[in-house]
């Protein structure tokens, strides 16, 4: 049908185009074109350039230093620290969100009451200041006012103090992250499993395979593998993006326990005012962020290639 | 299944969901709730829900002078309706060109935009904080509306959105006389609604919930968009007087959460489409 409607366009242009509709495809999408060039192309190929500089923000001279500034992150113990922890972060949330996420849709769409409710319900933080709903994190957090300390205290589970304890710093911020992205990873598999078609189960049925844990197993993972992987890497963008919660909560500490990527990528840039190696931190980001994408394509094109 | 089965069943899950809905709410209900509460109530160790002396009035009342709050809201809509305006107004004619109209250089334009989808804005702060300061426009609502006019986002849902619409009606409008432009504000976007609304969702809780790019380049109060701003009220409210401090959060929040009830599907819908590009 597309085809279709593409070659009719096609015959047609080779008729009438001319100057005239260049003309106008330019004046309509010039505008855009323009500012995609200069908010995004030109800025993407400075920032590669300054990676390569010794750069320091608001400094009248620079020089080209190669590959020293990623030769140095790599040996720099604080951005060691900031790939390890978001690598840990990116570990806790992802696994958390999608299993969790996964199990919440499965419930959901088990019953017929409710679900526009449930939905609702574990999507909200999805959409709502993070920065705000941070502060109201540090609250509940608080060691001696938080609710989280009050009710661990009144069940006889061991209270802390959550934000400053290097041994519960990720894992807290792992769990805002899960909290925050849960919602996402809900509705994307409610709309994975709404797409299933009942053909599938009448044929499960068919074959036997009529009890719950049979349709899970046979019918409705296996048709759910696609989705699952695009919520992966959606999900696993999202972590690597992690920024306001670090900024708020815990400016990277106690000491280097919770500095992430783009924590450390802000505090170079824009507070030590080391440019060059800031940018060489944003380099590194876009690469992983790129990487991903990538398989997120190949993800795509299997998934319509098949349908 | 038998009926008694259906029935536990059923039972198991509302009480599962119900469990890790409250779990997924008590930060907003945590939030309501002290920003209900007097001071002295803040540290007893018994924990109710409901104050019991009302302190609505006077934390709210301080939320909204202390801080410049209603200010920061002021800024919040500025900057979001700008940005919007201009989205709109920049990325449909360059959606229905790549959509509709046959030009040499339009698949590389489109490459264009693709890249611009795969980079993330922290990427290129750094050239932007130098550009705007460039510019001169640095501290200033320009500032935090100029990088965001084009959104790549926008250009490949419209152009989406417009190839599905038929050829024909383009052609019967050209025939009618229509400009190319009136073609684009007249009848693309009218036939897209719900592609316009599922950018405008995406587009206005990205940028009222932004922290990362207004902390860069916004140094006075008077320019600060909510999120901004409640952070910076809660670093000056150093210490432990939560009451305004959440009256201050639950205001931030309150016009999306509400958004959001009214219009769950679209939100929903919207912000799933945008979280895949």
């Amino acid at each position: 049908m597309k085809a279709q409607q593409a070659s009719v366009v096609d015959r047609r242009s080779r008729v009438e185009t001319g100057f005239a509709e260049t003309l106008a495809g330019y004046t309509l999408a010039g505008p855009a074109l323009v500012l995609i060039f200069a908010l995004f192309i030109l800025p993407g190929a400075a920032v590669l350039a300054i990676a390569t500089t010794d750069w320091h923000l608001g400094a009248k001279t620079l020089s080209f230093v190669g590959a020293a500034n990623f030769t140095s992150l790599f040996a720099d113990r604080v951005f060691r620290a900031a790939l390890f922890n978001t690598a840990v972060y990116v570990l806790m949330v992802v696994p958390s969100t999608l299993v969790l996420g996964l199990s919440l849709a499965l419930l959901i769409e088990s019953g017929k009451s409710l679900r526009a409710f449930y939905r609702a319900v574990h999507f909200l933080p999805f959409m709502t200041s993070l920065a705000a709903m941070a502060i109201v994190w540090e609250a509940l957090l608080h060691p001696t006012i938080g609710l989280v300390n009050q009710v661990f205290g009144l069940i006889g589970l061991p209270t802390a103090n959550w934000l400053r304890s290097e041994a519960t710093v990720l894992p807290i911020l792992a769990i805002i992250g899960t909290w925050q992205s849960l919602g996402l990873a809900l509705v994307l598999f409610l709309a994975g499993l709404k797409a299933i078609p009942q053909d599938l189960y009448d044929a499960a049925d068919i074959d036997g395979a009529d009890g719950v844990l049979d349709r899970l197993r046979v019918v409705t993972l296996p048709s759910l593998a696609p989705v699952s992987l695009f919520v992966l890497i959606v999900v696993t963008l999202r972590a690597f993006a992690a920024f306001d919660i670090v900024q708020i909560l815990t400016r990277g500490g106690p000491g280097d326990a919770s500095v992430m990527l783009l924590y450390a990528l802000y505090r170079e840039s824009f507070e030590y005012l080391t440019t060059g190696y800031g940018a060489a931190i944003a380099v590194i980001f876009l690469v992983i962020v790129i990487a991903l994408a990538m398989l997120q394509t190949r993800v795509v094109n299997s998934r319509t290639s098949r349908s | 299944m038998t009926l008694p089965m259906k029935i536990l069943a059923g039972a198991v899950r509302h009480a599962i969901l119900l469990t890790t809905g409250s779990l997924v709410l008590a930060p907003f209900v945590w939030m309501v709730s002290l920003s209900l509460k007097p001071p002295a109530e803040l540290f007893s160790s018994s924990f109710t829900l409901l104050p019991q002396h009302w302190f609505a009035v006077e934390n709210y009342a301080r939320a909204l002078t202390e801080a410049p709050l209603p200010r920061y809201m002021l800024n919040g809509v500025i900057v979001c309706a700008a940005i919007l305006l201009l989205q709109i107004m920049i990325c449909a004619p360059a959606a229905y060109a790549l959509a509709k109209v046959r030009f040499a250089g339009r698949q590389v334009m489109f490459g264009f935009v693709l890249i611009g989808l795969l980079i993330p804005h922290q990427v290129l702060a750094l050239p932007l904080f130098i550009l705007c300061y460039g510019l001169g426009i640095f501290n200033t609502y320009a500032a935090l509306i100029f990088p965001f006019v084009v959104s790549p986002f926008g250009i490949f849902l419209f152009r989406q959105f417009f190839m599905s619409i038929p050829d024909d009606i383009v052609h019967a409008a050209r025939l009618d006389g229509l400009s190319e432009l009136s073609i684009v504000w007249r009848i693309m976007l009218p036939m897209s609604l719900p592609a316009v609304l599922a950018f405008s969702i995406v587009s206005v809780v990205s940028h009222w919930n932004d922290l990362f790019w207004p902390l860069l380049v916004v140094r006075s109060q008077e320019f600060m968009p909510p999120s901004l701003g409640i952070v910076t009220f809660a670093n000056a409210e150093a210490g432990n007087d939560y009451g305004p401090l959440m009256a201050g959060a639950t205001v931030v929040v309150a016009p999306l959460v509400i958004s959001f009830l009214a219009a769950q599907r679209w939100f929903i819908e919207g912000l799933t489409a945008g979280s895949i590009k």
